[in-house]
């Protein structure tokens, strides 16, 4: 019997394996206030080296007499609590999670490392410029490699996410159609667009007009040529759309909307499909946002941070929040001093700045000079310093300069990768896409037979006729050891199962999630009942969602 | 390239099995004249041990070794251990928001704990999973004031931090929504009350204050709340300095509290990214821009979290939402819930004490230097004090910065009226010597004239 059951039948055989998953114990924990008990800390202080002070009369009616009911515990009660409730999630790092529109990629460890180094993570956002050049040497070749990477002239930091950027690069339109005289009234939207969109252009006070997908999910022309007027500020576009098709008709779509004076923004979600292959900047947008959590990897983290900077071409420039970074001393002419750090990879020009410090030059067949030399990482120029001087900006849309963390980490992932780094990525990405819609088309109904980019929309069609939904075959995947799809979007596909894979996956992982897409649809077939009741394998069954907003419990509160 | 899993020959075996030619077969939908036929004008691919040079040598041109006495919004504190440890675990670090609940219970229930406690400090009855930080925030919460009351100004006061209100009026203006500035008593530092009451009409929706304010100055929380809850209006405290919470009476006659977490063992850096977070009377909830997390139970009857009231937010309601907000800052609100944990009740306390006795001794060392004196003495404050100067700042500061010191930061900026004075700080790690240095430095000018 002993051997038996080490043989590698019993193995394979052994009692819950699935596909590539076998359930493993995980710790049960209470809540911290549950844990906690009167006297015991986690922290000391070291001695104060000054004279306590009477709080209690210092402060008079200020003064807080109790003290807020914080949990105490020790040390190691903390680090287990956490690391027990870690063990609870999925994460990228355990596998797959091809959640389509949300670019869920490997988040390199040494981007971790040096957002931590000491004189980037401690640095004060007021200290003197003077003594914060490092970091404004970091935020300058950010900003251009991102303004290379979309092919627009200008950028701002600031914004703290997608949405934010939205935000942002709606207000960037406000103001430029505010200067020709008619802020406009309306923000064209299609169908298939992620909800921030709508949502931000009524932050903004535009009226939404919904424009309907063409048989191909596309953009209708015809609709939109009917649909844009002297009104219309902008449309609002995610290219490729959140069908995962590139829209071979964008140099149309622009050339509408320029024609009635409305512009084209861009939604960058998707940017992961383009980068090092095709710029927006040279398709026909004029504002764009990315998002560095998607395509730059920088961590999700559980839902943020995020960052969103925007990018736009030069008659949008002076309408970019405050600060603005600039080279060189007030008054002073750009590029005048060679600054302090070494060179490795440039050659100065005549003037002594290198190429790319310098205003693109356009020659005569529109080619930029200085497009195709290398990017100096040790520039030459003067010091950078923050531009408040600008009557025509937006204003703030956050104090600060945004999320600094983060541009440190989307920089060493573009430092990481270099040009054929981010080009192969791109085409990975696309790559992955394609070869799951390839081994899924015959047993997933496809709605939209248009080519795919980086992701794919399927629907839940075929095995709804079984009575089993999108959100059923996302419940059994967990089961199969993958974090679900995304769920039910684009809207305009009823059913929706929408797949991202990213460039991080293996050929090996995608079989294995491939293998687990077409095993539940036999299960469909066969089992119904086993997928409309998962997941089987988790420390939680489906909750209940409907008590959870009927009777909200938001916090925890001790037992009377 | 080492994040690729992929060799050259994988590749070429799947473009076969779906029948593609060349990688480039699948990027035929982009119109020719747009491909891009050269290679990106971004730095050579790097390796790790480059990568960690060139930030090293960042870090480094950004000098380390300097005491500083800067803060207004942005706070040095002492950051535990274990935060950076627990939070670079890869479940929470690469984990998406946590949508499918059976899977990011870890998430969800750190979440919860994160309402409950922000909850607890700033004496409200829920609070969200997060804002970007104390300026949204604060925008947010006076939006959130307008839908609640269905009115349509607000009014603020000037001692709310410069860039929260320059935050806020980029928000307001296409929100029509005219916002009157409140100035303060130039003997306390605190809002003017009189001006305030004849700022607040019955089409105010919310009066915003911050407390402690720019200056470092605790408001009358009570008095301001009478003065706007009289004529129907919410009352919104910001806070930016959400230590003071320790020792400092709660906003509980607020309606809405804006709060920046960023001192709960989030890093400086350079300005973020930090945590906001938006706490409210109960009755307002679904009002409340932001993500949520509530406690339910599953099937079996176990207790489990999940994200809820979902109809507020952008992928449901669309054009008609609280707020476009989706991304938040859920990794840093785990470091401030860590942070909690590792200070606790007694914790806090003891912390907000040592920040308090620092700023006293600063303020009264600095303040007594000749050619100095502090302002604003008549109302309690926490850790940060005006100090004015005789001698430029620009001048001192110079010398200052000689000594390795980051002195105080100048109102002028924002406050013209305010020459010569500038907002200093001092947290539980300045030292004692450092506040002793920057007075003899500061000192040294006038000693010698």
């Amino acid at each position: 019997m002993t051997s038996n059951a080490n043989s590698p039948e019993a193995r394979s055989a052994g009692p819950r394996t699935l596909g590539k998953v076998r359930p493993h114990q995980t710790q049960n924990e209470a809540l911290l206030f549950e844990k906690s008990s009167p006297g015991k800390r986690a922290y000391k202080l070291p001695p104060l080296d000054v004279a306590a002070v009477d709080f209690s009369s210092g402060l008079g009616e200020a003064y807080r007499q109790n003290p807020p009911a914080l949990p105490e515990l020790s040390e190691i009660e903390i680090i287990r609590h956490f690391t027990r409730l870690s063990t609870w999630n999925y994460a990228i790092d355990l596998g797959m999670y091809p959640l389509g529109s949300c670019t869920m990629k490997y988040n390199p460890r040494v981007n971790e490392l040096v957002a931590r180094i000491e004189g980037l993570a401690e640095a004060h956002p007021y200290r003197p410029e003077s003594l914060a050049q490092g970091i404004l040497e970091i935020f300058d070749l950010l900003q251009r490699c991102l303004l290379d990477i979309t092919g627009m002239d200008a950028i701002t930091l600031q914004p703290a996410a997608g949405a934010h950027g939205e935000f942002t690069g709606i207000l960037l339109t406000r103001a430029w159609h505010e200067s020709q005289g008619n802020p406009r009234k309306k923000i064209l939207i299609p169908d298939s667009a992620h909800g921030t969109n709508p949502a931000t252009a009524a932050i903004v006070g535009y009226v939404v007009e919904n424009l309907k997908s063409n048989a191909d999910g596309g953009i209708d022309l015809e609709a939109l040529t009917r649909q844009v007027d002297g009104e219309t500020a902008a449309l609002m576009l995610t290219n490729p759309s959140t069908l995962g098709v590139f829209e071979s008709q964008i140099h149309k779509i622009a050339d509408i909307l320029h024609a009635k004076g409305a512009l084209l923004y861009m939604d960058g979600a998707n940017m992961n499909a383009l980068v090092g292959k095709v710029r927006p900047g040279d398709f026909g947008v004029d504002v764009m946002h990315l998002n560095l959590h998607k395509t730059f990897s920088t961590p999700h983290g559980g839902g943020g941070p995020g960052s969103g900077p925007v990018a736009c071409k030069a008659f949008l420039e002076p309408f970019l929040p405050i600060p603005v970074l600039v080279r060189g001393g007030k008054g002073e002419e750009p590029c005048s001093d060679a600054g302090d750090w070494e060179d490795t990879n440039a050659e100065p020009t005549a003037d002594g700045c290198p190429p790319l410090f310098r205003a693109p030059v356009l020659k005569p067949d529109g080619e930029r000079v200085g497009d195709t030399d290398p990017l100096p990482l040790h520039p030459f120029g003067g010091p950078l310093r923050w531009d408040y001087d600008r009557p025509q900006s937006v204003g703030r849309v956050r104090a600060f300069y945004g999320n600094t963390g983060m541009f440190i980490r989307a920089l060493a992932y573009i430092l990481a990768n270099g040009p054929d780094g981010l080009r192969q990525t791109t085409e990975d990405a696309v790559l992955n896409a394609n070869y799951i819609r390839k081994k899924l088309e015959d047993v997933y109904e496809l709605p939209y037979k248009t080519a795919s980019m980086h992701e794919v929309v399927f629907s839940d069609k075929r095995q709804a006729a079984r009575g089993i939904k999108t959100g059923d075959i996302a419940k059994r995947l967990i089961d199969y050891g993958f974090h679900p799809y995304t769920v039910s979007f684009p809207l305009i596909v009823h059913g929706a199962l929408m797949i991202e894979p990213t460039e991080s996956e293996s050929r090996e992982e995608l079989d294995l999630f491939i293998a687990a897409m077409r095993s539940i649809a036999r299960e469909v077939e066969e089992n119904p009942e086993l997928v409309k009741t998962a997941p089987h394998s988790t420390r939680v069954s489906r909750l209940d969602e409907v008590q959870a907003a009927r009777k909200p419990i938001l916090r925890w509160r001790p037992q009377p | 390239m080492r994040y690729l899993p992929k060799s050259d020959e994988e590749r070429r075996q799947m473009l076969a099995e779906i029948g593609a030619k060349s990688i480039d077969d699948l990027f035929s939908s982009i119109p020719a004249e747009y491909r891009l036929e050269r290679d990106l004008t971004v730095p050579r691919q790097q390796a790790e041990s480059e990568i960690v040079e060139y930030f090293r040598a960042a870090g480094q041109k950004n000098a380390t070794d300097y005491a500083s006495f800067l803060g207004a919004g942005a706070y040095r504190h002492y950051r535990p251990v274990i935060i950076d440890a627990l939070v670079q675990r890869g479940e929470f670090l690469t984990s998406y928001t946590p949508y499918q609940a059976e899977i990011t219970q870890g998430t969800l229930q750190a979440i919860f704990e994160f309402q409950t406690m922000i909850a607890e400090l700033t004496g409200m009855d829920v609070a969200n999973a997060s804002m970007y930080d104390g300026s949204t925030g604060a925008a947010e919460a006076v939006m959130m004031a307008v839908r609640v009351t269905g009115r349509s100004n607000a009014v603020v006061a000037g001692t709310v931090h410069p860039e929260y209100r320059e935050v806020l009026a980029t928000y307001a203006k296409h929100q029509g929504l005219p916002t009157a500035l409140v100035g303060y008593d130039p003997e306390t530092g605190r809002i003017d009350l009189d001006t305030l009451d004849a700022a607040v009409s019955a089409e105010t929706a919310a009066v915003l204050v911050q407390s402690p304010n720019f200056f470092g100055v605790i408001e009358d929380i009570p008095a301001i709340a009478q003065i706007a809850h009289a004529r129907g209006a919410l009352l919104i405290v910001s806070i930016s300095e959400s230590i003071s919470l320790g020792i400092v009476r709660p906003p509980v006659e607020a309606d809405i509290v804006a709060m920046e977490t960023q001192s709960f063992g989030v890093a400086l850096s350079y300005g973020g990214p930090f945590c906001g977070v938006i706490a409210a009377k109960e009755q307002f909830v679904r009002q409340m821009p932001g993500r949520l997390a509530g406690q339910t139970v599953d099937g079996a009857g176990n207790r489990g979290f999940v994200l809820t009231l979902a109809t507020r937010e952008q992928h449901i309601r669309r054009e008609k939402a609280t707020s476009n907000i989706c991304t938040n800052q859920a990794l840093v609100a785990l470091m401030a819930t860590i942070f909690l944990a590792v200070y606790g009740k007694e914790g806090i306390r003891e912390l907000a004490e040592h920040n308090l006795a620092k700023a006293d001794y600063a303020a009264r060392t600095l303040g007594n230097q000749p050619g100095a004196k502090q302002r604003f003495k008549g109302a309690p404050r926490f850790h940060e004090f005006v100090l004015q100067t005789d001698e430029a700042p620009e001048a001192w500061s110079r010398r200052l910065l000689e000594n390795k010191i980051v002195g105080g930061i100048e109102l002028s900026r924002w406050y013209p009226e305010l020459g010569n004075c500038t907002l200093w700080c001092a947290t539980e790690v300045v030292k004692r010597e450092q506040i002793d240095a920057a007075a003899r430095v500061l000192a040294a000018e006038a000693v010698e004239a």
